[in-house]
């Protein structure tokens, strides 16, 4: 039997409420393993990960890689480019290639969506998709889940609003659905050109107006606003974006005396979340970074057959 | 020698025939059409159970020859179409190097003399390199026999342009084919803009896109007097667009292919897979409901494939990458018999209507009839045939068909092309 319900973790649609649950519990115990001196188990001795990054990242990948590491598999890095005409490789040709060389889980990031899908249909490796295109970040979204849990202590019936750049965030794609399935409330908060088409579909609320929803919000999940694209920028600065999305003191004092406020990094200090709020109490950001190698470690550790909760024994 | 067709069910609407008797055929014209006919000698095909119907025609095919030869020739396309049950197809110009001057067309109508097996009508592209910039030479490749004028694979972008490609190609009685694409709105969008693009994470291409460019050039033409072919409608909104103008008398004729009608954007799913991915993108199963209607009352005036082979290693990179199209040629009248003739929503008489009338009258080519004295361009359906889509039934170099998997129903079994076989028995004459 294996411990969760799914071969490959691909998007949150794989995952059931259970699993999730065994998911977070699971990654309790190594959370714990994090906080020793010697933070390393044997658990995966002798297994190969292999984070594929064909987009840059290293925060995500850094987080895998110390997973891996601290389970004691064998984790190499691949990075490249995701565009076959760059790269001279198709994407089918890289998953032969280290299936070739017998790997038991790859973590694939990747530019477009659906890239992972591909990695499972040319290998016989477990995949997690460590996020593809505007699609889904799967394990950023438990990784968040287990923040929530850890802070508020529970997860059924609190009300999640997600503001900022949704369209072009996978971050979204995972968190909605994730918090769908946990009994959470989600709310989009966004000007419309940053919302996708049919934010329903994904089985979110949707808001324009932050200070109009605030006051309801257990949790402000503040998305990082891309600032690189100076022309085509779907909103006409960053000091608008600021007045009316920004996380703030004012804002802040106008929401719940308990809302937390959250971030996936890497934030922008004084566009989406200001200084003093970044580095108040309310945020739990680095919490968050914190809970990543932990669920992380969970799921390797569940993909490969472990059995739950009893990690760290 | 003679030919002989002998107990077909001849159906052509042009003439008001539907009957089962035989038709002789000789040098290259239809003889004779009537009840218990003999040759003296010559050749019999018994057409028993089997329909017969003038000649089909595609507008809208990409023969990818100069330059993809990989992909396509003009060979291996053109039996493709005789596969497909077509005596007649029109290349669109997006090859490489792009056909935007006159001895490029010529090269293709030599091609065709040397290499084909259906006739080929070259479509001319309307700016050069089709880049939408500066009018190519629309009387230079009229002249040397394109039928039509397009950017098709883009949308001209500037309605400046489009206008100057109208007024210009009037002087030449220039048709002028519109690949409605308005690029600020599609962006980088891969599929239908809504739920899947949202559930599968791509960049979404809206119908919005394609509507305000069927909106503009009917504009144009009806400013103009420009003929405008409207190529793979795919949007409830542009069909409602081409209504309209046609009530109000613009000249316009449009095109839709099966895939739009046989398939929309709930196919799309996890498997992101790339032989779905089309320009413009599988809409809304409403959409398709729209295009089936708009084929039922007329408002699009026929069924054109946009054969679009592609090699098998491009198709298979991520779904964004991919490029946009699917085969078609061979699959277009099976998959109307199966869709639309058997369950009894179209009867062979909009067949004929869509697949060969339609077609001729919308790019202007030459007429052929089921009566004695027509050019004897033929095709013989045997309904009742069981196809089975896959690598095997292709004749194309390429396989990225949608529609692979399918098993269907009807299929052409004889193709004549002036009197001399381009299939026969299913089988390509080479």
């Amino acid at each position: 039997m294996t411990a969760i319900s799914c071969r490959h973790i691909i998007s949150m649609d794989d995952l059931s409420a259970e699993d999730i649950t065994t998911i977070l519990d699971t990654a309790e115990s190594f959370k714990e393993v994090n906080e020793r001196r010697i933070k390393k188990l044997p658990t995966l001795r002798g297994r190969t990960i292999i984070n594929l990054f064909l987009e840059p990242s290293t925060r995500t990948r850094t987080s895998f890689e110390i997973a891996a590491k601290r389970l004691s598999a064998d984790a190499i890095n691949m990075t490249g480019s995701s565009s076959a005409t760059v790269k001279g490789e198709s994407l089918r040709d890289t998953a032969q290639t280290l299936s070739a060389m017998a790997c038991d889980l790859i973590v694939v990031r990747h530019r477009y969506a659906g890239a992972p899908q591909v990695i499972v249909e040319c290998m016989e490796a477990h995949v997690i998709n460590g996020g593809d295109g505007l699609h889904q970040h799967p394990t950023q979204a438990l990784l968040d889940l287990f923040t929530i849990r850890q802070h508020a202590g529970r997860l059924e019936g609190l009300t999640v609003g997600i503001v900022g750049d949704i369209s072009h965030s996978r971050v979204a794609g995972s968190l909605v659905p994730a918090l769908r399935k946990v009994g959470a409330t989600p709310v989009l908060v966004a000007p419309p050109t940053l919302l996708p088409a049919r934010p329903d579909i994904l089985g979110a609320e949707v808001a324009t107006s932050l200070d109009e929803v605030l006051p309801e919000l257990d949790i402000s999940y503040l998305l990082r606003v891309q600032t690189e694209r100076a022309e085509d920028m779907p909103f006409p600065s960053l000091r608008e974006y600021a007045r009316f999305y920004g996380m703030n003191e004012t804002r802040l004092a106008a929401a719940k005396p308990e809302m937390l406020v959250m971030h996936p990094g890497p934030m922008n200090r004084g566009v989406e979340i200001s200084s003093a709020v970044a580095d108040s109490p309310r945020a739990i950001v680095l919490d968050q970074v914190n809970a990543g190698v932990a669920v992380r470690m969970a799921v390797m550790y569940l993909l490969l057959g472990g059995e739950p909760h009893g990690a760290a024994a | 020698m003679a030919l002989l067709l002998r107990n077909g069910r001849l159906i052509d609407p042009a003439v008001g025939l539907d009957a089962i008797c035989d038709m002789i055929v000789g040098d290259g014209r239809i003889v004779e059409i009537g009840e218990d006919l003999t040759i003296p000698e010559g050749e019999i095909i018994e057409c028993a159970e089997k329909v017969v119907v003038p000649g089909l025609v595609d507008l809208h095919a990409h023969l990818r020859e100069p330059g993809r030869e990989d992909e396509e020739t003009v060979a291996s396309g053109t039996r493709a179409a005789a596969h497909g049950g077509f005596t007649a197809v029109c290349a669109m110009p997006n090859t490489l190097p792009v056909c935007d001057t006159g001895s490029k067309v010529r090269f293709l109508v030599e091609r065709a003399e040397e290499t084909g097996v259906v006739r080929v009508h070259p479509i001319g592209a309307a700016t050069v390199g089709q880049r939408g910039e500066t009018l190519a030479e629309i009387g230079d490749m009229a002249a040397e026999g394109a039928v039509a004028f397009s950017d098709d694979g883009r949308g001209i972008q500037s309605a400046g342009m489009m206008r100057r490609v109208m007024e210009y190609g009037m002087a030449f009685d220039a048709i002028v084919v519109s690949h409605c694409e308005e690029e600020s709105l599609v962006r980088n969008g891969v599929v239908n803009e809504g739920a899947v693009s949202t559930r599968l994470g791509m960049p979404g291409w809206p119908a919005a896109a394609e509507e305000v460019m069927v909106d503009r050039d009917i504009r144009l033409a009806e400013l103009t007097g420009c003929r405008l072919h409207l190529a793979h409608l795919s949007t409830a909104g542009s069909v409602a667009l081409v209504r309209a103008a046609k009530e109000r008398g613009a000249p316009v004729t449009a095109e839709v292919t099966p895939h739009h009608l046989f398939l929309d954007e709930d196919v799309l799913g996890p498997s992101y897979d790339t032989y779905l991915k089309m320009n413009p993108p599988l809409r809304t199963s409403s959409d398709r409901a729209a295009l089936l209607d708009a084929l039922l009352d007329g408002t699009i005036d026929c069924v054109a494939t946009d054969h679009a082979p592609h090699a098998l290693h491009e198709k298979e990179m991520e779904f964004e990458l991919a490029p946009f199209g699917t085969t078609g040629l061979e699959t277009a009248l099976p998959l109307i018999i199966t869709n639309l003739i058997e369950p009894g929503v179209l009867d062979w008489a909009d067949v004929v209507r869509l697949m060969a009338h339609g077609p001729r009258e919308a790019f202007g080519l030459s007429p052929v009839c089921l009566g004695s004295g027509s050019v004897a361009d033929v095709t013989v359906i045997d309904p009742e045939a069981k196809v089975e889509v896959c690598k095997e039934w292709f004749v194309s170099k390429s396989s990225n068909s949608a529609f692979n998997g399918a098993m269907l129903l009807g299929r052409a079994t004889e193709v004549l092309v002036e009197g001399r076989f381009a299939l026969k028995n299913g089988k390509v004459v080479d």
